[in-house]
């Protein structure tokens, strides 16, 4: 495919410098890593040849089992063994739907809730850390080296709660994560790629407990997202609960104990997915209790009483629709990712809403795994400048904060593409009013209480004046990774207060650092040489990216700038072959701070460039 | 090249000069798109995710202005109000609420007969009102160019940017009916 064409040197890493990246689809029932290796993205497999790694945790007393081995044991230890863990995330214990049939032992904390195991308390962020920190293990034995870094996918539909936690968990398992991606738009640069499509594609993804349904327009190298809807707890399993339920009813049984619920719930999901492919399905069990199911389903049954889920995927698919403001007619293609969108019956009502076949010439389950890998290795400059895309992606709900009567003013609509900042002027409403709480949420109702809160935090320390004087300017800003900082400012008085919109769900920086240091308690040397390792990997990228970018762009400087850049330069180099981390991270923040305005330059440069570009192809 | 000029180019630019287009209404969409892509993959995080934090920073900036600036050229209201503003006409979409009666009388019509279409559940009677309202906005739309780029009317240009507001927001809600109609 024709790709835009950047002429200036400098990016492109030499051969050699191959760096190991991976791309992480962490899934809500199954997780994967892929890699681009000699130029083709694979799926990596454990050592038994599995790609799939079961999103399954089980906590012993001293020991951890994830995927398979905890599959096993989910019957028989169900209140250690965590499932869907991903429902969880960056969510409280009043948000999840069907506590009532998890058989844990939920402790209700601020924000986010945890789960007590055999192996303490454990939060959603520890136990999706674990899941990554195994798929993490089995790149680098694949691979044969540390991870550069790591594309980690989340459902379009994630609020700002749901991606930070997801980020946390891939610090906690020790990952660089370069970006947080989209599923969808992971499984359009898979399929887009692989097939050179142009035009308008839709992605209907069903996952294991998360619906996204994201338009994009694809052309010459650019994949731009629309507009983007979905539903974060809606998914596969709901197809299971159904089937349970359904069973419980037709058997007449009464409350089960956690390892029959579980049992019978496993039982479902194997139906469903029988029923894939054949015209019935047996659903048989032995309980605790004795009882013996015996059980028949047939698809028209199972179509009936999961017709409301399916109905419910299209509310999103029309709302897109009308974002984007386009029809099912301009739609070229619809590709199905996940691997609920096997049933027969989404296939059906999908290809019957968009009047066309939707596009599975790709594996559902891989499809985003792939996707994420092909952006990893993008992003870790592996690849040359010219062969690369650019991706354009957009915020899936509305960013706003509380106003007068628990309304909300939206600051940054939903489908804005990001990065993107937003500011907004507020004032006082009381004579002397000396603070000011800013409220944070995101949604599209218009009251404050049917909106998402993301934090909480007071601007103090306005001088007094008189109601309606002060000018209080907040400003949001949503990074590339689709999380949000906000900053409040008051316009007389320089006062201002900053929140990364993380605590509140109460896992701060200091937070995970400590989760960090916990899980190296017993291996002291371990954690310096990790330490030492990762600050040697970080100076030595910022060494190559400096030297890159005076190799192209030093005529952007004076002799002294440029000499003072150097010695900074090559400080860094000279405490990278030493063992003082700090020393190391010093000298970057140094060589980081020297370089601010030379960036500044070259960005501008390169804006310049582009304009000049277009000039001379309009002559 | 002096630090300065460097300075001025991200601080006091029109967006109409960032994206090296002449300041008119009536805009060619494609040059616009095809300048705005060739600037995005300079300035793009994702091609400093390797980048010192610096880069990466100014990246960040630099993304940030360019959408910012490509959702307001884009938009035919925020375009038309960028515009006049660059002319020193404020649109005053807050404070200027003062429109022609005939006008307002048939936003209340329109609106009132939103509500009855969402009694009723009528989506057709939705389909139908957007396909007006289609036409109503591109007329306006036409009208805003010609008393900008041609007679150089920045105050009447500025009542017919408020009455496309108007619409615009008529337009949210007949999106927000169809979701109370599915």
């Amino acid at each position: 495919m024709a790709l835009l064409q950047i002429s200036e040197p400098g990016h492109a890493p030499a051969p050699h410098q191959h760096r190991l990246a991976v791309g992480i689809d962490l899934g809500t029932t199954n997780s994967l890593v892929a890699t681009v290796r000699s130029g083709v993205a694979t799926v990596l497999p454990d050592a038994q040849g599995r790609p799939l790694l079961p999103s399954i945790v089980r906590y012993g007393l001293g020991k951890i089992e994830v995927g398979y081995a905890a599959q096993a044991r989910q019957s028989d230890d169900p209140k250690n063994t965590i499932v869907s863990v991903k429902r969880f995330m960056g969510r409280g214990l009043k948000d999840v739907a069907h506590v009532e049939n998890a058989p844990y032992d939920f402790v209700d904390a601020p924000g986010m809730v945890q789960i007590r195991t055999a192996s303490g308390v454990k939060t959603p962020v520890e136990v999706s850390a674990e899941i990554l920190k195994v798929l993490r293990e089995r790149a680098e034995l694949s691979l044969g080296g540390p991870l550069s870094g790591a594309v980690i996918t989340v459902p379009a539909y994630f609020d700002d709660a749901q991606r930070q936690a997801t980020k946390d968990a891939g610090q906690l398992a020790g990952l660089n994560v370069l970006r947080l991606l989209n599923e969808p738009t992971a499984a359009a640069i898979a399929y887009g790629l692989e097939n050179a499509s142009e035009g308008i594609y839709a992605v209907y993804d069903l996952g294991g407990g998360t619906f996204d349904l994201s338009i994009l327009k694809l052309s010459k190298g650019v994949f731009e997202v629309v507009a983007t809807s979905g539903d974060s707890m809606l998914g596969g399993d709901d197809f299971d609960q159904r089937l349970f339920c359904w069973a419980v009813e037709e058997a007449k049984l009464p409350p089960l104990s956690p390892r029959d619920m579980r049992l019978l719930q496993v039982r479902s999901r194997e139906a469903k997915e029988y029923l894939t492919f054949h015209g019935e399905a047996p659903i048989t069990a032995r309980l605790s209790t004795g009882d013996v199911i015996d059980l028949k389903i047939d698809t028209e049954t199972f179509c009936g009483i999961t017709q409301t889920l399916v109905q419910k995927t299209l509310v999103p698919v029309r709302k897109a629709l009308r974002d984007a403001g386009l029809t099912v007619e301009d739609v070229k293609g619809v590709v199905m990712v996940g691997g609920a969108t096997r049933m027969p019956q989404i296939q059906r009502a999908v290809g019957e809403f968009f009047k066309r076949d939707p596009l599975n010439n790709l594996d559902p389950d891989k499809v985003v795994a792939l996707g994420a890998a092909m952006q990893a290795n993008v992003l870790a400059g592996n690849k040359p400048q010219g062969e690369d895309w650019l991706l354009l992606d957009v915020i899936p709900l509305s960013l706003g904060i509380e106003t007068m009567g628990g309304l909300v003013e939206k600051i940054i609509p939903r489908n804005t593409t990001i990065p993107a900042a937003r500011a907004q002027e507020f004032t006082t409403f009381k004579d002397g009013q000396t603070g000011m709480s800013v409220h944070v949420v995101q949604g599209e109702r218009e009251l404050v209480s049917d909106c998402r809160s993301l934090a909480r935090f007071e601007l103090k320390g306005i001088p007094p004046m008189a109601a309606g004087a002060a000018r209080i300017r907040v400003t949001f800003q949503v990074d590339a990774d689709g999380l949000l900082s906000v900053t409040a400012k008051e316009g007389t008085s320089g006062v201002e207060a900053s929140v990364n919109v993380k605590p509140s769900y109460g896992l701060g920086d200091a937070d995970i650092e400590r989760m960090l240091r916990d899980s190296f308690e017993h291996a002291r040397e371990d954690m310096h040489a990790r330490a030492l390792a990762e600050q040697r990997v970080e100076g030595q990228r910022l060494v190559e990216a400096t030297r890159s970018a005076l190799a192209a762009d030093k005529s952007l400087l004076s002799d002294d700038e440029a000499t003072a850049i150097e010695q900074t330069l090559a400080e860094l180099e000279k405490l990278i072959g030493g063992t003082d981390h700090r020393a190391i991270k010093r000298a970057a923040d140094a060589l980081n701070k020297a370089t601010e305005e030379f960036a500044a330059r070259r960005m501008d440069a390169g804006v310049r460039r582009a304009l000049a570009g277009k000039k001379i192809g309009n002559l | 090249m002096s630090a300065g000029a460097a300075k001025a180019l991200t601080s006091s630019s029109s967006h109409f000069e960032l994206f090296g287009l002449p300041p008119s209404y009536v805009l060619d969409k494609d040059r616009l798109e095809a300048a705005y892509r060739d600037i995005q993959s300079r300035v793009h995080p994702d091609r400093f995710a390797h980048a010192g934090d610096a880069e990466r920073r100014a990246s960040l900036q630099w993304t940030t202005r360019v959408n910012e600036a490509y959702r307001t050229l884009k938009d035919p209201v925020q375009r038309g109000k960028h515009l006049l503003e660059l002319h020193g006409v404020d649109v005053a979409f807050e404070t200027n609420t003062q429109m022609p009666t005939e006008f307002l009388m048939q936003q209340l019509e329109l609106r009132e007969e939103l509500d009855a279409a969402i009694q009723k559940k009528d989506a057709a009677a939705l389909d139908a009102m957007r396909a007006r309202l289609v036409s109503q906005k591109e007329m306006i739309q036409e009208e805003i160019g010609e008393s900008i780029d041609a007679k150089k009317d920045y105050a009447g240009a500025a009542e017919l940017v408020r009455k496309l507001m108007f619409l615009s927001k008529l337009d949210d809600e007949i999106d927000l009916a169809y979701e109370a109609v599915e």
